[in-house]
């Protein structure tokens, strides 16, 4: 492979140099790497709330937290960790950086709303930064439901306004990436022979385009009725706060798929080439993601049973609820399937990939246990729910965040990180999180309801070993990030394909040059075809 | 490197990006449909109060200044920039006068009591609350909207003027024109929802 100056000594556009050639860039990678910073920090601010809210809970009674800053930290850590850090997370970063390379194109189609959206994402982060200074930060919850979100003294309006902003960015990055992979794929390459993360990605963008509008006008209306008082949700003037519930889910309930779909995508790319072995079901996971894309629009009232809907109603969206598992399960299938008989590598990412699937299992099983009609009226709004989710979005989406940040960090920076200590940090993640998840499944049942910064003395021994789980994993978060950035002081430096991959980001050098790709790309017709990766292995095996 | 394929991309986007604003109208009428369909008959007393003069006549001033966007399409393609220009000046002028009416109708209403909070609402049967909330929310989202839409139809004025935008390089006025189109076709919603349902 020839050599190419990377895309960090070339600046795009060569005008600029210094700071600016990163503030004003135009380059895909750049742009990529500057989501990562940011949503790398607002993660582990996030992370540390998370931690201050099991400490305040790891004992009963007040202990680090009054009740009003307890709100404020759990509204804060849901807005930071929903908006900033797992919405962006996969497709502003990785998909930002990876996309147009993986289809061969040396950019996304336009660059400039690309910089856009990473202004935006920061604005959003500055304006629900600023709200904390100013009369407080919501205490509303992520969700603002009316009327408290009208009603309270705090700031609702800075903070809705963050949420409309970032809204606006993830929007055009969907828009973005949807023009991308329409316009700017290699003519040579068809529909079924682009990778799963971008399929993955291109599901995602129609969801961010089909929803984001309407949460968009739901948090234009809670701005409304706080400034002019119009009463469109205040059953006093004739309205119905249950409306607003519907018009919020029906964005934040496919949001919950704009999160997740990527994360699927990622590990859809790293099991085949763990496995050595062409993906199961190539077709099926591209169909499974399109079918979780409409199926996921369509279930949103289930966050609602207990709000007062017919039961028509409820058990229409618990049918429906339980439709979107088939495709869900039908990856998970298909992954522990390309694993059989395969040629196992165990690394890093494959090891994250594979607490994803079990994580993520546990989060979709008790996701049934919630869409059931009749046990979500038990567990409505207790820990059940907050174990589920977070087994879901964090076991899930964060996971798979962690897996992509390992598979791809060598292609990115051109380092490889150590790997032992890597292992170290993933079970300690892995271990904190069950450690710190699963008292909370049990606490759910037992009736412990969410958002209370005290609770009854028969809790505090499940809190206490929720408080202690949350330790351990802030402790391997911080010695994974720690071994990642690490990797700058050490001399190895990581070859163009470390891992054997196939997608076509492995055929250029690491890190990429300014326009991905010295010569037009070749592509394969099977986008997952490992027979040369093997070849070559043999061959190698046969010289020594 | 090669640039980019083609330019249809950027038509792509917009339609897209059009695709986003009338999903975001989208949910105030799903507002509108359910809470029409409780109260049907308080809508029908809303709408009454509502000056159908001034509804009929936006109307007729968005369809024209819908058609002299389009005809100054046509005539930047044609290579005739002062026709072009023109129709642009009078589309503007019509969203100027669109505006203004806007203004006095609004400003009739807020006289005789009718706003958000006011205490003829707060007094008055709570379903007309809820008509003339929609009524504010829906026609100001719409007129900022238009005001979007004249800041691009005068940016895309001024790229004519300077001949920026040529007949091989049209894709701004004509994403412009799109824009336009889809606030007008908005408009073509709101006014039978508001102005016509008796």
């Amino acid at each position: 492979m020839e050599t190419a100056a990377s895309f960090y000594e070339t600046p795009e556009p060569a005008r600029f140099t210094g700071v600016w050639s990163w503030l004003l860039t135009l380059d895909h990678k750049r742009i990529g790497l500057m989501y990562l910073y940011a949503v790398l920090f607002w993660f582990l601010l996030a992370v540390l709330l998370g931690g201050l809210l099991r400490l305040e809970l790891m004992f009963p009674g007040e202990t680090v937290l009054s009740s009003q800053l307890y709100n404020s930290a759990f509204t804060l850590h849901g807005v930071i960790m929903i908006f900033l850090f797992i919405i962006p997370a996969l497709p502003a970063v990785f998909g930002n950086f990876f996309l147009p390379i993986h289809i061969g194109a040396h950019d996304v189609y336009f660059p400039k709303l690309n910089l856009l959206s990473w202004y935006l994402y920061m604005a959003g982060g500055a304006i629900a930064v600023f709200s904390l200074f100013s009369d407080g930060f919501a205490d509303t919850g992520w969700t603002f439901y009316v009327p408290f979100s009208i009603s309270t003294n705090t700031n609702v309006s800075t903070t809705v306004f963050a949420a409309f902003v970032l809204g606006f960015s993830s929007m055009l990055t969907g828009l973005n990436f949807i023009t991308t992979v329409h316009k700017m794929r290699d003519r040579a390459m068809g529909w079924l022979q682009i990778p799963l993360f971008t399929w993955s990605l291109y599901a995602t963008a129609w969801v961010q385009l089909l929803a984001t509008p309407v949460v968009t006008i739901t948090l234009v209306l809670v701005m409304i009725e706080r400034f002019f008082n119009v009463g469109l949700f205040d059953p006093a003037r004739g309205g119905d706060p249950v409306l607003y519930q519907h018009l919020f889910w029906m964005y934040s309930h496919p949001a919950v798929y704009i999160m997740i779909l990527p994360g699927m995508g990622v590990i859809s790319e790293i099991i085949p080439v763990f496995a050595r072995k062409s993906i199961f079901g190539y077709k099926a996971i591209v169909g499974s993601s399109l079918a979780i894309a409409i199926a996921g629009s369509l279930v949103w009232a289930h966050h609602m049973y207990t709000s007062g809907m017919s039961d028509t109603a409820v058990f229409v969206f618990s049918l429906l609820t339980f439709v979107v598992a088939i495709p869900s399960a039908i990856k998970v299938f298909s992954w522990v399937a390309t694993l059989y008989k395969g040629a196992i590598l165990m690394t890093p990412p494959l090891f994250f990939s594979l607490c994803f699937i079990y994580l993520f299992s546990v989060g979709g099983l008790t996701g049934l246990v919630l869409g059931a009609a009749g046990a979500n009226i038990h567990v409505h709004d207790t820990h059940f729910v907050v174990a589920h989710f977070h087994f879901t979005m964090f076991g899930g989406t964060g996971f798979a965040f962690f897996a992509a940040l390992h598979y791809w960090w060598p292609k990115m920076f051109g380092r490889m990180y150590d790997f032992k200590k890597a292992y170290i940090a993933a079970i300690l993640v892995t271990g904190g999180f069950m450690f710190h998840y699963v008292p909370m499944f049990i606490l759910g049942l037992q009736g412990m309801p969410r958002r209370y910064y005290d609770y009854l003395p028969q809790f505090a021994a499940g809190n206490f070993f929720a408080g202690f789980g949350a330790l351990f994993m802030i402790f391997g978060i911080g010695l994974m990030v720690a071994n990642l950035v690490a990797s700058f002081a050490r001399q190895r430096t990581a070859g163009p394909d470390p891992w054997g991959g196939v997608t076509l980001e492995w055929t250029i050098p690491s890190p990429p040059p300014v326009h991905n790709f010295v010569h037009p790309p070749e592509i394969m017709a099977y986008p997952y075809d490992f027979s040369g990766v093997t070849d070559r292995s043999e061959q190698r095996q046969k010289g020594e | 490197m090669p640039g980019k394929p083609d330019q249809t991309g950027n038509k792509l986007g917009m339609w897209l990006f059009l695709y986003t604003e009338i999903i975001l109208f989208g949910a105030l009428f799903v507002l509108y449909a359910v809470y029409f369909s409780w109260y049907t008959q308080d809508f029908i007393l809303g709408a009454k109060v509502l000056d159908l003069g001034f509804g009929v006549i936006n109307t007729i001033i968005l369809l024209v200044s819908s058609f002299l966007v389009a005809a100054s399409i046509t005539a930047v393609q044609k290579n005739q920039r002062n026709i072009a220009l023109a129709a642009l000046a009078g589309a503007l002028v019509c969203g100027a006068v669109f505006l203004v009416n806007k203004y006095f109708e609004w400003g009739h209403k807020i006289e005789t009591g009718i706003y958000p909070g006011s205490e003829k609402l707060l007094d008055g049967p709570a379903p007309q609350n809820l008509f003339f909330g929609l009524y504010y929310v829906v026609t100001g989202l719409h007129g900022i909207h238009i005001v979007i839409g004249m800041v691009l139809l005068a940016v895309s004025f001024g790229l004519v003027f300077c001949r920026k935008i040529t007949a091989a390089n049209d894709a701004v006025l004509d994403n412009c024109g799109l824009y336009w189109h889809l606030v007008d076709l908005i408009w073509i919603f709101i006014f039978p929802l508001f102005y016509l349902v008796v």
